[in-house]
């Protein structure tokens, strides 16, 4: 191949077309993940917030009998987990469908996980902190949700469940709640 | 010259060794975790195995391949022998003997903390020192690059640093520098608990300091992979290289934007605010334009070499390249890999995204095929160039070369394209076994089995990988042509100090950490809240 005089110019000329190009798709993809962001509301985690995995089941939110599924006064529901090696308290979760749902959870020990199967819920757990996120489950059904991160040599027996259920009956389920638990789960 | 042939060629065993043992515990794993394999009866032996298995591929082997690659290239492209040596010798078994204590408490499962050790697992101190000697006998070669390049240029004012060398250098402080987020982690964090002096450990700091380096740490497995691209595959299918200098932009690039985005590793981590998040997905969108940039310069260089080889028309080109020269083979599988490998990163980058397939067999899938396939291949076309010059004799088994580059190209496919698969099922990563009798689960098995003889093919191809090697210790002594670099189309006589310098870059690269992780490791550092108990992991409970 001849390199004529011009060559040097030919192929700066096409590198700046790529490069430009290059740019072209970073911008878009900066672009779709601020737009699904803010449209969808799909956020990660936001708020940094702190507590004690010591006293975790002596006092505050995660004792154990404030475990589950809780409905609030605005129509929502807030489920709380606590992890620890190797299970999740409760192990079955029930919660309604079509409803806003926040999660709140952590760990007592080591760092865990969790993800529920066939949805985009996430979540790591580490001890110390409290995750929060929010999500609504569209339909009725059947999920895993195992712990996915490693978190000890018993880590591949950490799996719970989760039931949506429909939402009548889930406020069903609610109303008629034995007095001396305050909270839903589908632990038998 | 080449006064350090017996230094690289220790490097590069010592690598290859410890890669086929890991190697091996990466099959065994796979299998006993499939459908074909009953439920191990103690599954500690499996997280031993990961452990190590991640420990050797992570940081022994692609470090010992950077450290003999670069002594090598400094060598070579600065055409002058080695300066340190003896240095670089103490470095070499600092490493060595760094992978030894490592592995001892973990082949005895007192360390089955898994390479990532995340606290407040604490496992057998001798392991973090393990890994603290092969980090600082890293820093040596860190170190011994920066020395050789500057007598260089002391002697070679104002002309351009070879493209080798300088990309190598650039590859040597980035990994310098991105080492000392874990260094942080491990010195000042997890050793005093794990020598008993304190108790508790703060989990989520720890894994802001580790992202810091768990993220670069790809880059520098890559930059051997991409010197590669740019200087030894353009001279060996017969092609020159496009351009000289989007290479050096492509290697400044990747030095600077590569350590402010490890944060995309904790998208969903309750440490961290989701304004850092953000910012470091941004940022990790940046890394993919020096990647961008090597595909089109190397894909034209590509074509350059075909078009010398009487190549016409807009794709017809593609036709008249050299297939049957290994080293043409294996650039266009590593591509097929980066392609692939690089697209699922994009997907992991982009929260929205990342919260499906966050910590599931997605991203087993997806950084085995970046680093096991379109990196390690690389590694090998490396190995398969520089023998020759090492040995005095000539790799002559070019047909098993082939066998062995297709093996590993298709059992890396084989491998991870069902991991990617399940990883969307919602399969999660690091499990012993899991219960394919769950109706649930059923469907996954069959993409796990075909994933353990993905794993089984690159046995193979490791096994064909050595045989080439011995091979050609054991052929006749020949004279080797003098060692070349490829030769760019137009060669640069003088270039801008930005293109032909690093400090200005350095202080890009450190300014960028310290903006993009300042505030979160700041904000946790202020809390005096955040400190949990450790948990020792192989002792009794």
């Amino acid at each position: 191949m001849a390199i004529h005089p011009s060559s040097h110019d030919v192929a700066e000329r096409v590198e700046r077309r790529w490069a430009i190009l290059v740019l072209a798709i970073v911008v878009v993809l900066v672009g779709m993940v601020v737009y699904t962001g803010v449209h969808w509301a799909m956020m990660p985690p936001s708020r940094v917030e702190t507590v004690r995995p010591e006293t975790l089941h002596v006092s505050g939110e995660f004792i154990e009998s404030n475990l589950g599924s809780a409905p609030e006064a605005d129509g929502s529901v807030t489920v709380r987990i606590v992890a620890q090696q190797y299970s999740f308290t409760p192990q079955c979760l029930v919660v309604p469908a079509g409803v806003p749902v926040t999660f709140r959870a952590t760990s007592s020990d080591v760092v865990h996980g969790f993800l529920i199967t066939d949805t985009n819920i996430n979540s790591m757990l580490e001890p110390g902190y409290v995750s929060t996120f929010k999500t609504t489950f569209d339909k009725p059904g059947d999920h895993l949700m195992p712990c996915h991160e490693y978190c000890g040599t018993g880590h591949q027996n950490m799996w719970a469940h989760v039931k949506v259920v429909d939402r009548a009956e889930f406020m069903q389920m609610a109303d008629k709640m034995p007095a001396n638990s305050r909270r839903l789960s589908c632990v038998q | 010259m080449f006064n350090s042939k017996r230094l690289v060629l220790a490097h590069f065993w010592l690598a290859f060794i410890a890669f086929g043992v890991a190697l091996l515990l990466g099959a065994w794993q796979m299998l006993v975790r499939s459908p074909l394999h009953p439920w191990l009866q103690n599954p500690e032996l499996y997280y031993r195995s990961v452990t190590e298995h991640g420990t050797v591929m992570g940081y022994a082997f692609p470090t010992l391949i950077a450290m003999g690659f670069g002594y090598a290239v400094s060598e070579l492209a600065l055409k002058r022998p080695l300066v340190g040596l003896r240095f670089a010798w103490l470095g070499f078994w600092l490493v060595a003997i760094g992978a030894v204590t490592a592995t001892v408490p973990v082949a005895m499962g007192l360390a089955s903390v898994l390479y990532t050790f995340y606290p407040p697992m604490i496992g057998n101190v001798f392991y973090y020192v393990g890994v603290v000697f092969v980090v600082v006998g890293s820093w040596v070669w860190v170190a011994l690059m920066s020395v050789n390049l500057a007598s260089w240029k002391r002697e070679n004012r104002g002309k351009p640093i070879p493209l080798a060398m300088f990309a190598t250098v650039a590859g040597a402080y980035l990994w310098g520098w991105t080492a000392v987020g874990a260094a942080i982690e491990v010195l000042f964090m997890i050793l005093p608990v794990a020598i008993g002096w304190k108790t508790t450990i703060d989990a989520g700091l720890a894994r802001v300091f580790f992202s810091w380096t768990l993220h670069a740490i790809v880059y520098f497995w890559l930059m051997p992979a991409y010197i590669a691209y740019y200087t030894i595959i353009p001279r060996a299918i017969g092609g020159r290289l496009y351009s000289d200098a989007m290479a050096r932009i492509s290697f400044i690039l990747f030095l600077v934007v590569s350590m402010p985005i490890g944060i995309h590793h904790l998208f969903a981590d309750p440490q961290v605010g989701s304004g850092f998040k953000f910012m470091h997905s941004v940022f990790t969108t940046l890394v993919a334009v020096p990647t961008l940039l090597t595909v089109f310069t190397i894909c034209a260089s590509v074509e350059i070499a075909a078009r010398l080889r009487g190549g016409r028309g807009p794709l017809g080109w593609i036709k008249a390249l050299p297939w049957d020269n290994p080293m043409m083979l294996a650039l266009a599988f590593s591509f097929v890999m980066l392609g692939f490998g690089g697209a699922g990163g994009l997907i992991n980058m982009s929260y929205q995204l990342d919260s499906t397939v966050h910590n599931t067999q997605w991203v087993t899938g997806h950084f085995h095929l970046i680093f096991g396939g379109a990196i390690v291949i690389m590694y090998f076309v490396i190995a398969y160039d520089l023998w020759p010059h090492l040995t005095g004799r000539a790799l002559q088994s070019v047909k098993l070369m082939r066998w062995q580059l297709w093996l590993w190209f298709i059992g890396m496919i084989v491998l991870t394209f069902p991991w990617h698969f399940v990883g969307i099922l919602g399969m999660p990563r690091r499990m012993a076994f899991y219960d394919y009798n769950d109706p649930a689960l059923a469907a996954q098995a069959l993409s796990v089995v075909i994933s353990v003889v993905g794993g089984l093919i690159l046995v193979v191809s490791a096994v064909l990988f050595f045989i080439v090697l011995i091979r050609g210790h054991r052929a006749p002594l020949v004279q080797p042509e003098a060692f070349r670099f490829s030769r760019a189309v137009h060669e640069p006589r003088t270039l801008p100090v930005a293109l032909n310098s690093f400090a200005l870059w350095l202080v890009l690269m450190i300014g960028l950490t310290l903006v993009n992780y300042g505030y979160p490791i700041a904000q946790l550092l202020a809390r005096s809240d955040t400190a949990v108990p450790a948990v020792p992991i192989g002792a009794q409970r």
